[in-house]
């Protein structure tokens, strides 16, 4: 379904960039909750990572240890080489978190101005407000806002002091559409700006349409690493669907297929790539008709990706 | 890397000590401006020691007198005292709470924010409210209620009222620290509004039965309210110093407590 959607930016992924931001070899529990598994993960330098992944699999608890709010249990935490409660780290990273609760009788404006006091070099204000979208509502009180308008308060906060380094816990959660997709574009004009970005996000859509490399997460674990294009490819690839002589036996010897399905008088075949299996199928069987190919997108692959690491792993969040 | 190391690394960052100095102000001042546009607080916290002077003060036993203090001046230094517990407390602990459970503090904590300004900005708001308070009694006492002392013994009650928020401060710092966002005022009032009659803040100490006379002797706010007396010339007990004393060592207790909650907060946070 949404397959055809393209980065919004052109650049290569960064994968000769710096690692700026990584965990090396984290378990994390909460009690017997084994919140992250022997998680691998870094964020090179001006490049956009998401960390997709279904409710409870570990997201919050991944950019919570790189920011020092957490300690993990094993394993090593670095951001910029050095340790993440480093406060001169602190001073090149922003933050977005998920928040129950602001002050809500502070004024927009603020906020703002307080959480710019903090940094060396803080973004003009003007600059904070026009760049999320804030300009009209620099007055209100963080209270009367709508969900979308609190949101871009939070992104105004974590932007403020011009980071380098910029963590999104789930973004846009909860926003409607139009609420989203303003937001989007935020990111992207901080993006084009050079910065690195970590978002966390559980709306695939929202991962292929920001980041240039996504990192799918469940149950605690990282379970497939790529571009958006490659996870989409590595999953769910092409459907294939056909009436056929041929038994199905034989479909399941054909080189790329990973799946037969018969389905009424037609069988479904699963493969990374249509067109090899295509040319099989046609040199072997010359009755065969009713066929279609159709891509699976993003969301099918993901459903995929998850289902298949689903054993009886521990949800936390 | 330990507790300590996090903490005292936090301390390093190089700023200018006019930086540091912004960063204090600011963080003081929208804690202030915060708490003074919240109707739960200023409502009740700042109107009911306002209200109950007006009511038991000014109107009602105006020309009475209790152990040779006439009525409007002893009540300064008692419901001076009431008021400034309620602001201290509440000020300090309502906020912690709600900011330690509902995610905010963490967004500061993620920030260069020095924590300590955090918790120096609750205090000193605390102490601003404190003095708002006292001084509101001053001006209707002197204008209403025919209150007269020299200066000296204004500003000393003022001063004497204003320090004493420091230990209910500290005390809201600890209730913050081991209460949620939903249990913090409810525990306030608990503690807060027996510990007032206990310590005769609401009616005069020497008409209190015994044994609640017994118990005031180890509650914090009978201590300040008798330094309170003492300054218009109604202290009746103990020395001065023995009051600011047992003041100071609640006060240690109360912070060695909220100083265990801060560290529990350091080591795990939770989800």
């Amino acid at each position: 379904m949404i397959a055809t959607l393209q980065p919004s930016h052109s650049l290569e992924p960064a994968t000769s960039g710096l690692v700026v931001a990584n965990l090396e070899s984290v378990n994390k529990n909460y009690g017997n909750v084994r919140a992250l598994r022997h998680v691998n993960f870094g964020v090179r330098a001006g490049e956009v990572v998401a960390l997709l992944g279904p409710n409870g699999a570990g997201k919050t608890t991944a950019v919570k240890l790189l920011l020092g709010l957490l300690l993990p249990n094993s394993g090593r935490v670095r951001v910029f080489g050095g340790d993440p409660t480093n406060p001169e780290n602190r001073m090149r990273t922003g933050a977005m978190l998920q928040v129950g609760r602001v002050p809500e009788t502070l004024r927009v404006r603020e906020h703002i101005d307080l959480f710019s006091t903090y940094y060396q070099k803080p973004m003009p204000t003007a600059e904070i407000l026009a760049a999320a979208g804030l300009e009209k509502l620099r007055d209100r009180k963080f209270g009367e806002l709508s969900g979308g308008q609190k949101q871009r308060v939070l992104f105004a906060l974590a932007i403020c002091g011009d980071p380098d380094l910029l963590f999104l816990d789930e973004p846009t959660v909860g926003l409607d559409v139009e609420a989203r997709r303003m937001l989007w574009d935020e990111i992207r004009q901080l993006v084009s700006r050079g910065k690195t970005v970590l978002l966390t996000t559980h709306y695939l859509q929202e991962a292929d349409a920001l980041a240039d490399r996504v990192a799918v997460i469940n149950q605690g674990e990282i379970i497939a690493e790529g571009t958006p294009s490659e996870i989409k490819a590595q999953t769910a690839g092409k459907r294939i669907r056909c009436i056929t002589s041929l038994n199905i036996s034989v479909l399941r010897r054909i080189p790329g297929v990973t799946e037969v399905k018969e389905d009424r008088e037609a069988v479904e075949l699963h493969a990374a790539e249509a067109e090899p299996v295509l040319r099989e199928l046609l040199a072997r069987d010359s009755t065969l008709s009713g066929l279609e190919v159709t891509s699976a997108g993003l969301e099918e692959a993901f459903l995929a990706l998850t289902q298949d690491s689903s054993n009886n792993g521990n949800h936390s969040n | 890397m330990s507790t300590a190391t996090m903490i005292l690394s936090n301390a390093q960052i190089r700023r200018s000590p006019r930086h540091t100095a912004t960063i204090y102000l600011k963080e003081a001042k929208y804690e202030f401006l915060k708490n003074l546009r919240l109707r739960m607080y200023t409502a009740s916290v700042l109107s009911f020691p306002i209200m109950f002077y007006i009511l038991f003060g000014l109107v009602l036993n105006s020309n009475q007198a209790i152990g040779g203090l006439r009525v409007p001046t002893y009540l300064i230094a008692t419901y001076g005292t009431f008021g400034v517990m309620g602001a201290s407390l509440f000020g300090t602990a309502a906020g912690l709470s709600s900011d330690r459970g509902l995610g905010w503090l963490q967004v500061k904590r993620a920030s260069p924010m020095p924590p300590f300004a955090y918790f120096a900005a609750k205090v000193v708001t605390s102490m601003v409210f404190s003095a708002i308070i006292v001084l509101a009694l001053f001006t209707l006492g002197i204008a209403l209620g025919g209150v007269r002392m020299p200066l000296a013994d204004f500003a000393r009650l003022l001063g004497t009222l204003v320090a004493g928020s420091l230990p209910f401060s500290a005390m809201g710092l600890a209730v913050g620290y081991f209460t949620g966002p939903n249990s913090a005022p409810p525990t306030i009032n608990l503690i807060y509004l027996p510990m007032s009659f206990c310590s005769g803040l609401w009616v005069p100490f020497m008409f209190l039965p015994k044994v609640v006379r017994q118990i005031a002797l180890v509650l914090p706010p009978y201590h300040l309210s008798q330094l309170a007396l003492g300054v218009v010339g109604a202290g009746t007990h103990e020395s001065t110093a023995a009051h600011w004393e047992v003041l100071i060592a609640f006060t240690m207790i109360c912070l060695g407590v909220a100083r265990i909650g801060f560290q529990r907060d350091q080591e795990e946070m939770y989800g």
